[in-house]
């Protein structure tokens, strides 16, 4: 069977405040054999400001991309910004249940949508089409020293009718990646609260505190490092984390990295490659910590050994004291 | 033939879309019709009055009313012409009202539509042929299905009618969710206290045979007659032999069975008796956990019962018993918390039911009535109550009110302040539901007097924070966003009607509506009655409903069948299928299709096959009728000749 190809959407974020995402993806999907080609001429996903004021007009800017990609025969589109992502669904999910919405979107195209391509975050592609036990193979570094606190954010799962992807409640996707990573997951009550989102033009102060919730969550629940999908939230988290320390007094200095710079650099990556030198919150040191896999199953080995010992020796001791 | 036809103006109902006037003076013209009038209420004692008249005077022999649907009239105007001396079949309703008046605004088009089904009824009516009842004898036992109280008070007030009865409970136990609670609303009576009284009559009662652990596989038959057969589950304890002593209970090694009477809120044994008052008391084994059962070995039960109790190899058993009614008292089920991820239903230890704090109240329950929460056991000093919890929620598919929840949670939030006065309880809510005598008083007793405090808006998210689970809702009054931070949420959940619903509503040939609840016959009128004659309803399988009004149906639905078993003989319908031997080749393809099992093979003297119908049995439903490819099976009252020339009518028009 011919291998799978997607249509990657790269979208505006990942051109500008998220290369570093857009890098990390690459090279994951590259080193996974994923295979993807980018659609030419691919204009705005119809996100945010569109939808809020024009249903079809927002539909109709997703469907312009969709339909490029319908043109080059492929029928899957995969991309890392959620917004993107349920622009795409949204508009796919209302022209095929609504025909004069589909009509009226069509109208505004130039080339016609028929609906034929199905779009999935870089996520879903990785966990569902990829799998875990290839990620578990491919990994060469374990970052022994990490505890992640997944982040989700509040869109990439819902509403479930369109996302069509794991829990709206309690999804388990990235978490069950970063295991296979070999990196332990925390138990993170607010992987899927509100970062504040684009508000943090319009309403700083609202942002701030919203996302301040979520790294105290985070750092409450035992985490030094939050593993995000988002563009908009590894802004709001990261580039934003001095202003919520200065407006909130809180006192933060927790990393913010994108799920696929971790798979990076749990593949062996540089930190280079991988734009880890995009982020304001530094995570150099996990890059610096992390050990081969082999070292770590050998160390692992030891201590294992190690309690064993203890135990025989705990054994004898008990033992004595039994039979004096 | 003289056809009289009298068209009913019901008030405005029918006369203020229809011309009925024009109507009759349209329907006179018809050859045949001798007679054609209009009538205020065609129901009312002189419009029946009035139609026996016109038979004399102008020497009628058929009759048709156009006036509601057949559903409401039909039986009333039959005898009103069985009265003045017709066969009460010569008789047709033309519903102008539920098909026309009401649904139509064109006044034009309505007066033309009533012409038409006028006309059509009229041609029916010439063809009717008059038909004749036969009588059969009543078996006067009642079968109750479901020991809730609703089903024990049916039994009861049976029992002491002088009727035998056949009570058939699912569970181990009788008493139902009843049994589970720990006080009664409004006035805070212990709930075993004044339930447990009537399970030992139950099982006392010398009229009443108890199949516990029991379920219906099969019924049978028809209104004074029907054959039921019931599966008596096995439960692995010879139960003449158990005295109920508990001892294989305390030694039984497998101790993480799922307790289904606690609810799960701990862990029961695999070999258990469900609670102390059980009726029967009487040990069962569970073999999902039984070891005996999953690892082959084990065996220490058999060896403990001091009388011998214990068969592994024990199998169901199906028995049957004849009777003559059935009353329907099969309760409810509750929303599984699983299905409420937003609020971490199943994944937060805290996060618990009401009917699982009931248990935590509940001086037999696992904590001896201590509250203690789940997590570490310890006492919650601020209680979190959600109200609606998957109830009104379209999206969960629940969109009814539960109907007890808001009762049973104020009730709730003053028992925590009983047992730990220390306490502070939250309730959020959409609207407070208490309409029920002494009802809100109590709701505002639980307000004022043991401060508890209630949030009027939903609940959006529970997430833990350290030792304590916090409820994010709003508060529509104030406007606001409010936390609380809560040791303890107790979510009033949503009643479901139960899982096999639907299948046991199939086996009584009785209609059940979109949520799996139970239709009543009438839902003012009829409140416990089904549309299949000799089945009644009682209690929440027709609804939610709290205690007192599934004890008052209970009762209702005992009267209804001691009125029905008040005569010695019950009259058939004549409008069943009926075969013409001379047509039929006895190829029996009705016998099979027929889903009452009405239709037997039959051998004439000739030696020749063909199909008989068993007239008491018959539904009349039709399915045969077109079934049989060579028209021998004829549905009477409702013959292909009647009803093409009802058709011919139409087309003709
Ligand atoms: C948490 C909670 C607290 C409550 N508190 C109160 C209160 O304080 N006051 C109040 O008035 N009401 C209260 N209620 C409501 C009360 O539980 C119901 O009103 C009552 O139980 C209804 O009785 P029932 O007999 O109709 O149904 P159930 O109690 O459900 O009984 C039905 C019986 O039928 C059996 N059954 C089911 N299916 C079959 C079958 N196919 N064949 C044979 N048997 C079957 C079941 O095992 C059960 O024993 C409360 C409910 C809850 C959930
Ligand atoms: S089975 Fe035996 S031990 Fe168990 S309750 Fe019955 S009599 Fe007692
Ligand atoms: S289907 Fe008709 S022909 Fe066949 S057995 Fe029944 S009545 Fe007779």
């Amino acid at each position: 069977m011919a291998k799978k190809r997607y249509a990657y959407f790269q979208g505006c974020s990942l051109e500008g405040t998220a290369v570093e995402y857009d890098k990390s993806m690459r090279v994951v999907f590259d080193a996974l054999g994923v295979d993807y080609v980018e659609p030419e001429d691919w204009s705005c996903c119809g996100s945010t400001p569109a939808h809020t004021v024009d249903h079809v007009f927002a539909a109709a800017l997703a469907a312009r991309n969709l339909s490029i990609i319908e043109n080059m025969g492929l029928d899957v589109v995969t991309t890392n910004c959620p917004s993107c992502l349920m622009a795409f669904k949204k508009a796919q999910y209302s022209m095929e249940n609504d025909g004069t919405f589909k009509e009226k979107v069509n109208e505004l195209l130039d080339e016609k949508y028929n609906c034929g391509v199905y779009a999935k975050s870089s996520l879903q592609v990785l966990y569902e089409d990829v799998g875990l036990e290839a990620i578990k193979n491919r990994v060469t570094h374990i970052i022994h020293d990490m505890k992640a606190a997944p982040y989700y954010g509040c869109i990439m799962n819902r509403p479930p009718k369109i996302a069509q992807f794991d829990d709206p409640e309690n999804p388990t996707s990235m978490d069950r990646i970063i295991s296979a990573l070999g990196i332990e997951v925390c138990d993170f009550a607010f992987k899927l609260e509100c970062c504040g989102a684009a508000f943090g033009v319009p309403k700083r102060k609202m942002v701030n505190e919203l996302s301040k919730k979520v790294i105290a969550m985070a750092v409450d629940a035992g985490a030094n490092c939050i593993i995000v999908a988002c563009p908009l939230c590894q802004q709001n988290l990261d580039l934003r984390q001095e202003q919520i320390n200065q407006t909130t007094g809180s006192n933060f200095n927790i990393p913010v990295i994108y799920f696929t710079q971790l798979m990076g650099l749990a593949f062996g990556y540089t930190p280079k490659e991988l734009g880890l030198d995009k982020l304001i919150v530094s995570a150099d040191h996990f890059a610096r910590s992390r050990i081969t896999k082999q070292e770590y199953l050998e160390r692992e080995k030891a201590k294992e050994q190690e309690k064993k010992a203890k135990k025989e020796v705990k054994k004898q001791e008990t033992g004595e004291e039994e039979n004096p | 033939m003289r056809v009289g036809v009298f068209i009913c103006h019901c008030g405005n109902n029918i006369a203020g879309t229809v011309d009925v006037k024009a109507v009759a003076e349209e329907i006179r013209k018809i050859p045949g019709v001798a007679h054609a009038t209009t009538y205020m209420y065609t129901c009312s004692e002189p419009g029946q009055d009035e139609i026996k008249e016109a038979i004399k005077k102008y020497n009628l022999n058929r009759i048709v009313v156009a006036a509601c649907s057949p559903r409401m009239h039909e039986l009333t105007f039959r005898r009103t012409i069985e009265k003045a001396g017709l066969n009460k079949y010569y008789f047709e309703m033309a519903n102008i009202r539920e098909h026309i008046s009401w649904v139509g605004e064109n006044k034009e088009a309505n007066t033309k539509k009533a012409i038409d089904v006028i006309t059509m009824a009229v041609a029916k009516v010439m063809q009717d042929k008059p038909l004749f009842s036969s009588s059969f004898k009543i078996n006067k036992r009642v079968l109750v299905i479901g020991g809730g109280v609703a089903g024990m008070q049916a039994a009861l007030d049976c029992g002491d009618g002088g009727l035998e009865v056949v009570l058939v409970e699912k569970s181990p136990s009788v008493g139902g969710m009843m049994s589970r609670l720990d006080k009664t609303f409004p006035t805070i009576d212990c709930s075993i206290c004044i339930l447990g009284p009537k399970m030992v009559d139950v099982a006392q009662h010398e009229k009443i045979k108890l199949y516990a652990y029991s379920e219906i596989e099969d019924i049978k038959g028809y209104v004074g007659n029907y054959q039921i057969k019931i599966r008596k589950k096995a439960t692995y304890v010879d139960w003449t032999k158990c005295t109920g002593c508990g001892a294989c209970m305390e030694k039984c090694p497998s101790r993480n069975a799922y307790d289904y009477f606690n609810f799960g809120v701990a862990p029961t044994r695999a070999i258990n008796i469900p609670f102390p008052q059980a009726i029967p008391k009487k040990a069962k084994i569970d073999p999902n956990y039984c070891r005996q059962f999953t690892k082959g070995k084990c065996g220490v039960c058999a060896k403990i019962c001091p009388t011998k109790a214990i068969n592994y190899e024990m199998q169901d058993e199906i028995v049957t018993e004849d009777v003559g009614a059935i009353i329907v008292a099969s309760g409810y089920s509750l929303l599984d918390i699983e299905r409420l991820p937003e609020y971490g239903g199943g994944r937060f230890p805290d996060v618990i039911s009401g009917i699982q704090y009931e248990r935590l109240l509940n001086a037999s329950g696992p904590t001896a009535g201590h509250i203690l929460r789940p997590s570490d056991n310890t006492e919650p000093k601020t209680v979190v109550f959600v109200a609606c919890a998957g109830s009104r929620d379209k999206s969960i598919g629940v969109p009814y009110c539960s109907n007890f929840c808001c009762m049973y949670i104020a009730k709730q939030a003053i028992l925590t302040k009983d047992h730990i006065p220390d306490s502070q309880s939250y309730v959020f809510y959409m609207d407070i539901r208490s309409p029920g005598k002494g009802y809100d008083e109590f709701t505002r007793r639980a307000q004022e007097d043991y401060g508890v405090k209630y949030i009027r808006g939903r609940v959006s998210r529970i997430y833990p924070k350290g030792k304590k689970m916090v409820v994010r809702g709003a508060d529509t009054l104030l406007g606001t966003q409010v936390e609380v931070e809560a040791d303890l949420v107790v979510l009033g959940t949503a009643v479901l009607s139960n899982p096999d619903a639907a299948r046991l509503a199939e086996k009584l040939h009785i209609s059940y509506d979109t949520f799996g609840f139970y239709v009543e016959s009438h839902p003012k009128l009829r409140p416990v009655e089904t549309n299949t004659s000799g089945v009644f309803l009682a209690g929440a399988c027709q609804g939610p409903k709290d205690i007192p009004a599934s004890v008052g149906q209970g009762s209702a639905a005992a009267s209804k069948v001691l009125a029905l078993f008040s005569k010695d003989m019950l009259e058939s319908d004549p409008a069943v299928a009926k075969v013409n031997i001379n047509k039929c080749v006895g190829c029996l393809k009705c016998v099979r299709t027929c889903p009452f099992q009405a239709i037997k093979e039959n051998q004439l003297r000739d030696g020749r096959i063909v199909a008989d119908v068993i007239e008491t049995v018959c539904a009349g439903c039709g399915v045969c009728t077109s079934t049989c490819p060579c028209g021998a099976i004829q549905l009477q009252h409702f013959t292909d000749n009647q009803i093409l020339a009802e058709v011919n009518a139409l087309c003709q028009g």
